[in-house]
This record gives C-alpha cells, sequence and structure tokens, in this order.
C-alpha cells in the first residue's frame, strides 16, 4: 500500500522552524540576555528537537512525492545532492570558526584564563584539525547540528522507501536503533576523543518520526492528538516540566523537588535524545496542533510571515543564524557587554535572518521565472521551500 | 511598529540600566562581596563541622588550570591559598592545613582516578573539588563526566571527607568556544542529587563581570587582576564552607 501525501505544504511547519531557527540563534550566542525566552530555559527539549523533527517532516514531504513520481534512484539522488549541500554549508561555517579563532588567539591573553585558553591549540596543528573537521570529527561549539543532519539524509533514501511501503516497521526500525544505541552506547567517534555531541542513532527517531507524520502518520495520529485526554496529558507534563527546570533557578524549589524524582530524572540526556525530552517535544507538539489548526487565519498574514520565510529557507538561514551568533558574541566581547546591547544585537540578528531569507525567497522568484523560454529547474508540483 | 518599540524598550530600560550603573571600583576587595547573595548553602558540611570542633580543619583542593596562577607567587596567590588564609582568619585557635592535588589540564575523570591517593596522603574533612572546564573543551561524554563525580565524591566520603564543588570560570572571551552549558547542568544536578554544596563560580565571575567590579575582557600579561579574582574566590569560598559547616554542626550529642 502507497501512503497518501498531501500535497499542500502545512505553513505550520514553516512558522515553527522559523522560530526554531530564531531560538538556536539566541541561545548560540553566550550569555546572551536575551535568550531567557528560548524555550530551552521552561522545560526539557529546546529548538533543536523542533528543528530535526520539522526537517524529518519536510524532507519527507518534498522526497517522498518525488519517490513516487520519478522512482527510488532519482529521488536519493535529490536527497544526497542535499546531503552535499549541507556538507558544504558546514565547511563554510568552519571556515568562518576558523578566522574567529585564529583573531582571539592573537589578540587575547590573559594568566586568569591560561587553562581557558588551551581551547585555540587546536590551531596549532591544522594538518590533524582541519582534516579532522573535514571528516565530521572535529566539530566546534553549536557546529553539531549541521553534521547530525548530514548523516541523518546519508542514510534517509532507504527510510523513506520503507516508510512509503510500511510506516509501521519504519517507525519500528527507527525506535529500535534508538533503543539499541543506548543499550550498546553505539554513537559516532568525534575528534579528538570520545563522540558526537548529537548521537545520530538516537535522533534519527525524531527525523524518521517526523518523515513517518509527513506521509500520512500525521492523520493516522489526529484522532489521538486532539483527544481531551492527550491535551490534558501533554499540558501535567509541560507543567512539571516547567516546574523542575524553574527549579534549577530557583534554590529554594530546587530543594523542595523530592530526591526520587531527581534520582528519576537527572542528568537529562541531549546526546542521546533522552526520553523525558522527547516526551517534552511530543507535549509541545500536541499542545500546538491542539491550539493552532492547519487553516488559521493569522498563518497568511504578515504577522506570521517573518518566520515563515525563514523557515522556508532553513539551511541558509540557519548557517546565517551561526554566523550572526559569532558576529553577536564578538560584539559583546569587543564593543559592549551591556543589557541593552543584547537586546540590540538579538533583535538586529533576528531582522537579518528575515531581510535574508525574503532576499533569497525573492531570487528563487525570479529565477523560476527566467529571462526568456527556459526550462524551470524544478517541475510544478514539487512543494514550495526547502527539504 | 516603530512606537511598539520604543515602548517595549522603555519597559526594559530599569533592567538595561541596573547593571551598567555600578561602577568600576580600584579596590575590589569590598565589592566582591556583592556576590555573597549568589551563595547557596544548603547542604550541611558534618565532617567540617566535627573538624571545626575538634579544632584541626584539613582541606585538600583538587583542581585543574583554573586552580592555579602563574608566576613565582602564583601558589599563595591561588585561590586555595587564599581559601586557607581566609578559613584560618574566621577560625581562630583552630589549625587549618591545606593540600592540594592541582594539575591544569585534567579532566574530572582523571581527577578523580587520582584523588585516593591524595586523600591517603593528606587525611582531609574537606575536599574542594574544582573541575568542568576541561571535559567541556575535551567534549567528554557529559554523562561520563556526571559518573566521574559521582563517583569522586564516594571515594571522598568513604575517606571520612566532605566534599564542595567549584563550577568552570566564566571567561567571557572564549565563551563562544567552549560549551560549559551541560557540564554545568550536570555538575549542579549531581550536587543536588548528593547533597554537595556548589560554589558557583560561573554566575559569581559573570556577576562581576556585568556589575563592573572585574573587566574579565581585558587582555593582559599582568597579574593583578587575576590576583584580585582568585583572592575573592577564595574569601568566598571560605564563607560558603563556613556556612554549610554551621548547618552541620553537631546538635546535642554528636551528630547523626
Amino acid at each position: 500500500m502507497i501512503a497518501p501525501i498531501p500535497t499542500e505544504r502545512d505553513l505550520r511547519l514553516d512558522l515553527f522552524r522559523g522560530i526554531a531557527l530564531w531560538l538556536i540563534f539566541l541561545d548560540h550566542i553566550p550569555s546572551n540576555a536575551v535568550s531567557w525566552v528560548t524555550i530551552r530555559n521552561y522545560g526539557f527539549s529546546d529548538a533543536t528537537e523542533i528543528f530535526v523533527f520539522i526537517s524529518g517532516y519536510t524532507a519527507a514531504f518534498v522526497y517522498g512525492r518525488a519517490m513516487l513520481v520519478t522512482g527510488f534512484i532519482v529521488a536519493a539522488a535529490r536527497v544526497l545532492k542535499r546531503a552535499w549541500q549541507i556538507y558544504v554549508a558546514h565547511v563554510f561555517l568552519f571556515a568562518i570558526y576558523l578566522a574567529e579563532i585564529s583573531y582571539v588567539s592573537r589578540s587575547f591573553d590573559n594568566p586568569l584564563y591560561s587553562e581557558e585558553m588551551g581551547v585555540l591549540d587546536f590551531i596549532k596543528n591544522p594538518d590533524v584539525t582541519i582534516m579532522q573537521a573535514l571528516l565530521l570529527k572535529f566539530k566546534p561549539v553549536n557546529m553539531d547540528v549541521l553534521p547530525l543532519y548530514i548523516v541523518l539524509l546519508l542514510w534517509f533514501a532507504p527510510i523513506l522507501w520503507l516508510i512509503l511501503r510500511s510506516p509501521s516497521l519504519a517507525l519500528v526500525a527507527s525506535a529500535t536503533l534508538y533503543t539499541l544505541a543506548w543499550m550498546f552506547e553505539w554513537n559516532f567517534p568525534a575528534y579528538p576523543q570520545d563522540t558526537w555531541a548529537f548521537n545520530p542513532f538516537a535522533w534519527q527517531m525524531l527525523f524518521v518520526f517526523g518523515a513517518w507524520c509527513a506521509l500520512g502518520g500525521a492523520q493516522r495520529l489526529s484522532r489521538w492528538t486532539h483527544s481531551p485526554f492527550v491535551v490534558g496529558l501533554a499540558g501535567l507534563y509541560l507543567l512539571f516540566a516547567f516546574i523542575i527546570a524553574m527549579s534549577w533557578y530557583i534554590p529554594w524549589l530546587g530543594n523542595a523537588v523530592p530526591k526520587f524524582v531527581g534520582e528519576l530524572i537527572y542528568p537529562i540526556d541531549k546526546t542521546n535524545l533522552d526520553v523525558l525530552r522527547i516526551l517534552h517535544f511530543l507535549s509541545l507538539a500536541v499542545i500546538t496542533v491542539w491550539l493552532i489548526p492547519l487553516h488559521w487565519s493569522l498563518l497568511k498574514s504578515r504577522w506570521c510571515w517573518p518566520a515563515i520565510v525563514c523557515g522556508q529557507h532553513s539551511l541558509e538561514i540557519f548557517c546565517l543564524g551561526v554566523f550572526l551568533s559569532f558576529a553577536g558574541h564578538f560584539v559583546f566581547t569587543e564593543v559592549s557587554n551591556r543589557v541593552l546591547t543584547h537586546i540590540i544585537v538579538s533583535l538586529a540578528g533576528v531582522v537579518i535572518m528575515v531581510a535574508a531569507a525574503s532576499i533569497i525567497s525573492w531570487y528563487k522568484k525570479v529565477e523560476r521565472q527566467g529571462p526568456g523560454p527556459r526550462p524551470p529547474t524544478t517541475k510544478t508540483g514539487y512543494a514550495e521551500g526547502n527539504a | 511598529m516603530m512606537r511598539r518599540l520604543t515602548f517595549v524598550l522603555a519597559l526594559l530600560a530599569p533592567v538595561t540600566l541596573w547593571p551598567a550603573s555600578a561602577e568600576p571600583v580600584a579596590d575590589a576587595g569590598a565589592d566582591c562581596r556583592s556576590a555573597e547573595a549568589h551563595i547557596e548553602h544548603n547542604f550541611p558540611l558534618q565532617k567540617v563541622a566535627r573538624a571545626i570542633a575538634a579544632k584541626h580543619l584539613s582541606v585538600l583542593v583538587v583542581g585543574a588550570g583554573s586552580s592555579l596562577l602563574p608566576g613565582t607567587n602564583g601558589a599563595s596567590n591561588a585561590y586555595p591559598a587564599r581559601l586557607q588564609f581566609a578559613l584560618q582568619q574566621k577560625l581562630p585557635g583552630v589549625d587549618v592545613k591545606l593540600s592540594i592535588d592541582v594539575k591544569a589540564k585534567r579532566t574530572a575523570k582523571e581527577m578523580m582516578k587520582a584523588m585516593a591517593a591524595a586523600l591517603a596522603a593528606n587525611k582531609p574533612s574537606l575536599v574542594v573539588w574544582q573541575t568542568g572546564t576541561v571535559d567541556a573543551m575535551q567534549g567528554i561524554d557529559p554523562d561520563q563526566f556526571s559518573q566521574a563525580l559521582d563517583k569522586g565524591i564516594g571515594i571522598a566520603r568513604s575517606a571520612g571527607a566532605d566534599v564542595v564543588f567549584i563550577n568552570p570560570q566564566y571567561s567571557p572571551r572564549t565563551e563562544s568556544m567552549i560549551a560549559l552549558g551541560t557540564y554545568a547542568e550536570n555538575m549542579r544536578w549531581v550536587a543536588l542529587q548528593q547533597d554537595v554544596p556548589l560554589f558557583d563560580r560561573f554566575s559569581i565571575m559573570k556577576l562581576w563581570s556585568d556589575n563592573g567590579t572585574f573587566d574579565l575582557n581585558s587582555a593582559t600579561k599582568k597579574l593583578d587582576m587575576a590576583e584580585r579574582v582568585h583572592d575573592c574566590i577564595g574569601r568566598l569560598v571560605a564563607d560558603l564552607v563556613l556556612e554549610s559547616a554551621k548547618i552541620g554542626a553537631p546538635q546535642t550529642d554528636g551528630g547523626r
């Protein structure tokens, strides 16, 4: 049986992916006063879960159609081309990181921080580290998401094939891999030691679940996700996570959390996508879908447009966000570290992201129209925006 | 739109003006105590309390590079020596001894493995354990990091010592290169579960930076600011130890 694929792109996905990109940008500027607005402070999961889930969803939406129309080989080739684009983007970001770190290592010296300055040592042997970076083993801070995305796409074509034929089997296979990774501590090796900060064996589950939802799963689940019982349960779980998160900042609340609860939940493992984080993300998703219907009028209004346009060009805007977070931190250390600066830098960053996304959007429109009778680069009928 | 933005900024003005209003001070000696409010003492240090009552307190500092200062007077100006000085001042009549097991570039696991030997050699009633930075720099699996902390606490306690944690330094220039977040969080969680007082060096130094107490951004080879920072840390750790010992003081019949 071939699963039915919805033809219209769900704007809610673009909206929330755009918002997730903003939140990732805000969280990536260290000690940013504005990052108190981001969801990671109020629960277990953060914008990464939203980004990975929606990326899985849209990848299945775009390439799933392609696979049905053009067959496995062509669709797989397109998925791999996308993985290559992301790899190039990652290397580009690494070049920017190298520039930043080289500058800091030249300009900064302080005996208080002799230990911390050791992080700059890697530029003393670029022969090894640059090679390791190209192999995706050496990943500087905040540059873990794209390598994860690359790996997830590399094995996505066969998974997509399986979801199209037997969605349940694909989901079971994904959950099994997740469980095995936890049981046997599977992960990818990193340089100089240890393993990836986002374990692809674990995080694939959210990506595959997103893909599964895109290819009919969401419809099958909708009876459950809209039941008052599930919505209530999700609300309760979010409340629980909120109270626990508050206990990280309010000492008396921290002491009030019973010992056995702490023993049960800590540590909340981001590397291996802790079950608590998955549940938190799912609860957020349930509440969101319950609050915002598919044809919500505001989705097409100018209020949602800034986030939606960012969400539709997620790779470019993600990379820009990482670059802007470097730049923002640079402003904090070199120019001013006042809270007002934090607010201005954060707002300016989001504005730049929206501006860039709308220019990219305009470019794509112009290129699609072309100067004359040029054949269109993509067949009509493929979804708007990127996977 | 502009009007709305102005409104939002106006709402935020009191928040934004607050940190800027604190002037940098030449003599940070008194001012670094403004961070005292950031120190939580929730967990008792019973063995320390007993040692103080017995007039003999022995402290072991286990740490990595940020427990050191370079230079000929480095050892006497770094926070472990300043901690001993502050404890001695506040505990007249008590013999305060301090030993250190500090080497740069050590992860929590490496320190944990060396801990038994240092404990056997010095028989402390308190282990002050500074860690986290090197684990973050090397990207050690956070779970392994937490396990090393748990094991270290176990080793120290079975050797008859209480434990106090010191988390990583706030280092504005390298913040975008060292992801301390997960490690600081895991350290806080282990501390909560194991009833270990945590000296939140990161937040305290961040407060100093925000308030202008110390210019932690400055690029310099000079040691004066680093020495004052370590002096403040030593004194504040002493406060944390003594406050926690107070809650852990034997009640009527010698504790338990």
